[in-house]
């Protein structure tokens, strides 16, 4: 379906998860799929569920350099091919100390634009594209799929050549546009389970202590069940209370013998009023089996 | 790769092109629209062998490649079954009967004895009677008080004065439905609605007011040119602050009674106007049938604001929507104390505060979630002179934003009829 070939690629490389990222054998078959079908891969999920490491581990995977493009509410589509710099051109045009007929000097390449000049294959992430504008998704719709576009102060083409391997995750603060859905292969990150949960953290801190692990992943799942809470706790704020712990050396299972509050609770949990529920949560009830 | 059983790429006449046949038709039935160009790049994988022949992987990349909402995998799990296992194919309510259903016919008048006489049914019940009808009826009904159609007594169907019935599809002519069972509760719930937010969305965009204010500043291309030549050809650069949006806008919608049937509506318009960010201050107020002495900020708390504090402190230019019904009794719109809550105490009358708001606010509209061809009755009609009305639809509402940001100036308010108010 693409018109851009790569043939320098005879086969597409294939990815299978890196050293700190471990990846479902579904989630190998859908990247690998989105990589040899040229689609980018729309990643959703909470946030913490680890959409940005998984592009980095995709890129790593592969052995290729990664572009990252942070959307924000302000962000165009143009930006992301090339901006021009008009001021600083009119600025030196005034010095006369370099050659302002040439217009290309000015011009700077976005991340799109950067990924697409490229010598070698790249792996583009496109960060939080809910962030911006709603059209802006649909303004990237030509770019992605033609991989190319025109800058329109000097008449040239940029054309990609090797088609990047494109991944946008979104946070899903605002719903995208069927036709850019339409193009795009689409993966949900679940939230992990805890047996792959203890996994995670096996690759954060390799000799934790079975118990410590068990009853830290036990306490934090049912923090995660308390209902009302506005933000629960994700992957990376339990990596940091597992660090916390280990700092200062806090025995969980005595803390829990003394019926004390949970030890460091602000790192799992940020929001003043999550807090206060948590803590009721965890008050014990009369009609607790 | 240990799949279950492999999965033969589709070969024309083939069993495996029936499969696949049944697999996308089945999506498409049950309410996931399955675009060509998607199955195209499934096929594509197929046949390139990007995807491995088995059927872990087609489940997997299937879904990937297909179904675009998490909301939508529950179904594309029951879809996969009833292709390639066992199960039943989930279908969404026939696109037909519901058109048909969107036609009604005259309502016949009811007495309220009538009325009194069709006796009040569990929900439970009636859905699963309407369940069973469905399945027994076959074809289109008008009248009558048995099959699912339009115009009759039966507790199914639409435009139908069953006070306990299940309303399907289309406008509800008494607006008495205890429930309203919209096709889409049949189909995925969450994804139409989510679709509803986006259309309003972008409908609610275009609502700006552009002024350049604060912020860092662009290039003025046109002043600069003008200084340097001015400069005898000296380069004089000048700047200018960046467009922005100074829009302010004012949510007031009516609650409870008779705007029940419609609260989804206007969850999802209130929604995606939160979600809008573009605008410089967005406040949102509700009221009980017609605005009075205040207006709530809370529906539940009660907590309020003075309406006339309001229209002191709010500048004249903010956009003002009202969105409710505008049907009351008479007497709720054009009597001193004709308030329905027991503590509005106010002595003047609901349609002095609304022309009291439509004088300050000059840009405003009435947005009305019934359909404009049910649009009678007196209060209705008194409103609808008083503030331009639009349909609570995505036309109407484009319609409205047209109206509040055009470029002539707004149309002074009518004069207020002062033999329309009672003391």
């Amino acid at each position: 379906m693409s018109e851009t070939t790569d043939t320098l690629e005879s086969k597409p490389p294939r990815w299978t998860g890196s050293d700190d990222y471990i990846a479902s054998e579904d989630l190998q078959r859908i990247v690998n799929v989105s990589i040899a079908l040229s689609r980018p891969l729309l990643l959703r999920g909470e946030p913490g569920t680890g959409k940005t490491l998984l592009a980095r581990s995709i890129a790593q995977g592969l052995g290729l350099p990664l572009l990252t493009w942070h959307v924000k509410s302000t962000t165009k589509a143009r930006e992301g091919c090339y901006v021009y710099d008009a001021v600083q051109r009119l600025y030196d045009s005034r010095f006369q100390d370099k050659d302002v007929s040439d217009i290309r000097q000015y011009i700077r390449l976005g991340p799109l634009g950067q990924a697409f000049s490229a010598d070698h294959k790249v792996v583009l992430l496109i960060d939080e594209v809910d962030k911006a504008d709603v059209e802006f998704p649909n303004d990237l719709l030509h770019e992605l799929d033609q991989m190319s576009f025109a800058v329109a102060e000097t008449g040239d083409v940029v054309t990609a050549r090797t088609r990047p391997i494109v991944i946008i995750s979104s946070n899903n603060e605002k719903e995208l546009p069927d036709a850019f859905l339409r193009r795009v292969v689409f993966h949900y990150i679940d939230f992990p389970d805890e047996a792959l949960m203890g996994r995670i953290v096996d690759v954060h801190f390799p000799n934790l202590d079975r118990d410590l692990l068990e009853r830290a992943l036990a306490l934090f799942y049912a923090l995660r069940n308390v209902e009302g809470l506005r933000k629960k706790p994700s992957t990376s704020e339990l990596i940091d209370w597992i660090a916390a712990l280990l700092a200062h050396g806090v025995d969980l299972i005595a803390a829990q013998a003394r019926e004390e509050e949970l030890p460091f609770l602000g790192t799992l949990i940020k929001r003043e009023r999550d807090i206060a529920i948590a803590k009721d949560a965890r008050k014990p009830k009369k009609s607790w089996r | 790769m240990p799949g279950p059983s492999s999965v033969a790429p589709a070969v024309p006449g083939s069993a495996g092109e029936m499969l696949f046949g049944r697999l996308f038709y089945g999506l498409r039935g049950a309410g996931i629209k399955v675009s060509p160009t998607e199955w195209m790049t499934l096929i594509e994988g197929l046949a390139t062998g990007a995807i491995e022949p088995s059927l872990d992987a087609l489940y997997a990349v299937g879904r990937a490649l297909l179904v675009k909402h998490e909301a939508h995998f529950d179904t594309w799990d029951q879809v996969f079954a009833a292709t390639f296992g066992e199960g039943e194919m989930p279908v969404a309510l026939s696109e037909e009967l519901l058109k048909w259903l969107d036609q009604p016919l005259d309502r016949p008048g009811l007495s309220a004895e009538e009325l009194a006489q069709l006796e009040r049914m569990g929900l439970d019940d009636l859905r699963k009677l309407f369940l069973e009808r469905l399945e027994e009826q076959k074809e289109r009904h008008d009248g009558g008080n048995r099959w699912i159609g339009t115009g009759g007594t039966s507790p199914f169907g639409n435009g139908g004065n069953n006070p306990a019935g299940i309303r399907v599809g289309g406008a509800g002519g008494g607006r008495q439905a205890v429930q309203v069972a919209e096709a889409r509760r049949y189909r995925d719930y969450r994804s139409d609605r989510v679709l509803d937010t986006r259309q309003i969305a972008v409908a609610l965009r275009k609502l700006r007011r552009l002024a350049r204010k604060e912020g860092e500043p662009e290039l003025d291309l046109d002043e600069t040119i003008d200084r340097t030549g001015k400069n005898a050809g000296e380069l004089e650069i000048a700047f200018i602050p960046p467009r922005e949006n100074q829009a302010r806008v004012l949510l007031a919608m009516d609650v409870g009674g008779s705007m029940t049937p419609y609260t989804r509506l206007c969850e999802t318009l209130f929604s995606a106007a939160s979600a809008q960010n573009h605008w410089k201050k967005l406040e949102s107020f509700y009221f009980h049938n017609c605005p009075y002495s205040r207006l709530f900020t809370s529906m539940t708390s009660g907590e309020n604001e003075p309406t006339a504090d309001i229209l002191k402190t709010r500048p004249p230019e903010t956009f003002l929507l009202l969105i409710g019904d505008a049907s009351m009794a008479p007497s709720e719109l054009i009597s001193a104390h004709g308030a329905i809550d027991w503590f509005e105490r106010g002595e003047t009358a609901g349609l002095v505060w609304l022309h009291r708001l439509r004088s300050h606010f000059t840009r405003s509209v009435w947005l009305n979630p019934m359909e404009p061809q049910h649009w009678r009755g007196y209060t209705t009609d008194v409103i609808g002179r008083l503030f331009p009305m639009f349909p609570l639809s995505l036309e109407g509402l484009e319609q409205a934003i047209d109206h509040l940001v055009r470029k002539t100036a707004p149309p002074p308010p009518p004069a207020l009829d002062p033999r329309l108010v009672r003391d």
